[in-house]
């Protein structure tokens, strides 16, 4: 079947696509978008995170045709040409990248928090991180990243 | 594969009634998932994600089985605290994003976090076909492991609730606090006016069931015209028979004999915070 969506401010288009296929599928393999990792594809690791109509979810779980004429927004999305967000610079100072595969999970989900919670507490920001797993970090300079994208807006 | 977008309840139903192999498709945290490993492959999905009539909640507490758990938390926890307290249980904020209390019906886990809450709450699942509809009270919804009333035909379509008459609470023992089924959870509900109780085991049978026994024990113990602090011979009762009102199994996320305790602990609590708000809550009043 035929996929029509909104990618990052762009009308897209996918051909071809299965209907039982996932739309981290359909961005990865059909749109050139492979920001949005695959990895566990049962929506306990989070890396996949994108924004679905403004609302962070698992592209892993959404299937392809329930994106049809929606909006999504992924990590490719967040940077304006050249400058990166504020979430995704402060990650890069703060040393919260490593391998860096759970990165642009953890990018969306921190970006979603912020605009929700100008200034979240630590226990807000464990919450709203709590569904993307990193195995490198230990996590500790993933928050330190968050707490400074904070503190610059 | 097809791939069904209803945009109105009537054509969901209709689709259903002609494509009885459809599986519905909501949030996708649980059909996705079979989906993605290949554990399934339906003839057709029926994506239900655009019926009008399954996203909204109205003031009778007519709750459309699409509702996402974020939005019962954000707008229905003053009225259903139980239920908002068993949502932000469910798995993490991009699950509960996008899962349903719907799905948790359909699905029919015996670990569906929302099961004890429907429960111990008197809760009544609506459903529907093109031949009618009908309301399926919780307590005869849940027919066997993963197995619920609905026939072939029909559709989840809004789960009722009363707003709570009393406290609520509701517990959940997992690994971690995020992402976790639960290895057993309970639910408690106070009806003060009615001087009944509300009480229901989850992750502990083959279905999620009522405690009926430790309800009806609980209601001629409490002295709910005048609350005081309840004796822990009391408590400790109430946990044994919500414990023995389980039939758990040792799987790989906890032994029958580890669910049963922990089900007696948690019974013990969620009793104590429950009374606790009752007599907070006269003393206010006073």
């Amino acid at each position: 079947m035929r996929v029509n969506l909104t990618v990052n401010g762009e009308q897209r288009q996918a051909d071809d696509v299965w209907e039982g296929e996932s739309l981290l599928y359909v961005l990865r393999e059909r749109l050139g978008l492979p920001g949005s990792k695959n990895a566990c594809e049962q929506g306990e690791c989070g890396s996949c995170t994108v924004y679905l109509d403004d609302v962070p979810v698992c592209a892993c779980l959404v299937a392809a045709g329930q994106a049809q004429d929606r909006e999504v927004r992924t990590v490719e999305g967040l940077a304006e040409g050249d400058r990166l967000d504020p979430v995704q610079e402060a990650f890069v100072e703060a040393g919260a990248v490593q391998c860096g595969f759970c990165t642009p999970g953890l990018v969306v989900a921190a970006h979603d928090l912020l605009e929700r919670v100008p200034q979240p507490s630590d226990p807000e920001i464990r919450e709203a991180l709590a569904g993307n797993l990193c195995r490198c970090t230990g996590y500790e300079k993933i928050l330190d990243a968050v707490r400074l994208a904070a503190a610059r807006r | 594969m097809d791939f069904l977008r209803p945009e109105t309840l009537a054509e969901a139903l209709a689709l259903k009634a002609e494509r009885p192999d459809a599986v519905p498709i909501a949030g996708g945290t649980d059909v996705m998932v079979e989906l993605n490993f290949d554990h399934r492959r339906p003839p057709a999905l029926l994506d239900l994600t655009r019926v009008p009539e399954l996203q909204r909640w109205d003031e009778g507490l007519r709750i459309g089985a699409g509702v996402p758990y974020a939005r019962i938390i954000a707008e229905l926890g003053d009225r259903l605290p139980g239920l908002a307290m068993a949502s932000r249980t469910v798995g993490s904020p991009q699950i509960r994003n996008r899962g349903t209390v719907g799905g948790n019906l359909g699905a029919a886990s015996p670990a569906g976090d929302t099961h004890p809450v429907l429960l111990a709450s008197d809760a009544v699942v609506e459903v529907a076909s093109a031949r009618g509809s009908r309301m399926i009270p919780a307590t005869e919804f849940y027919l066997g492991v993963k197995r619920n009333a609905l026939e072939q035909d029909e559709l989840i379509v809004a789960v009722h609730l009363k707003p709570a008459a009393g406290p609520q609470q509701f517990s959940k023992v997992g690994t971690r606090n995020a992402m976790v089924i639960a290895v057993c959870s309970f639910a408690i509900s106070l009806f003060p006016a009615e001087k009944r109780v509300g009480a229901a085991v989850g992750s502990a049978a083959p279905t999620p069931r009522r405690a009926r026994e430790a309800e009806e024990f609980l209601a001629s113990e409490l002295d709910f015209s005048s609350p005081k602090p309840l004796l822990d011979s009391v408590k400790r009762e109430f946990g044994e028979l919500v414990s023995r009102a389980a039939s758990p199994i040792d799987d790989v996320r906890g032994s029958a004999a580890y669910r049963k305790h922990a089900l007696a602990v948690m019974a013990r609590r969620t009793l104590g915070w429950a009374w606790q708000e009752l007599i907070d809550g006269e003393r206010a009043c006073a």
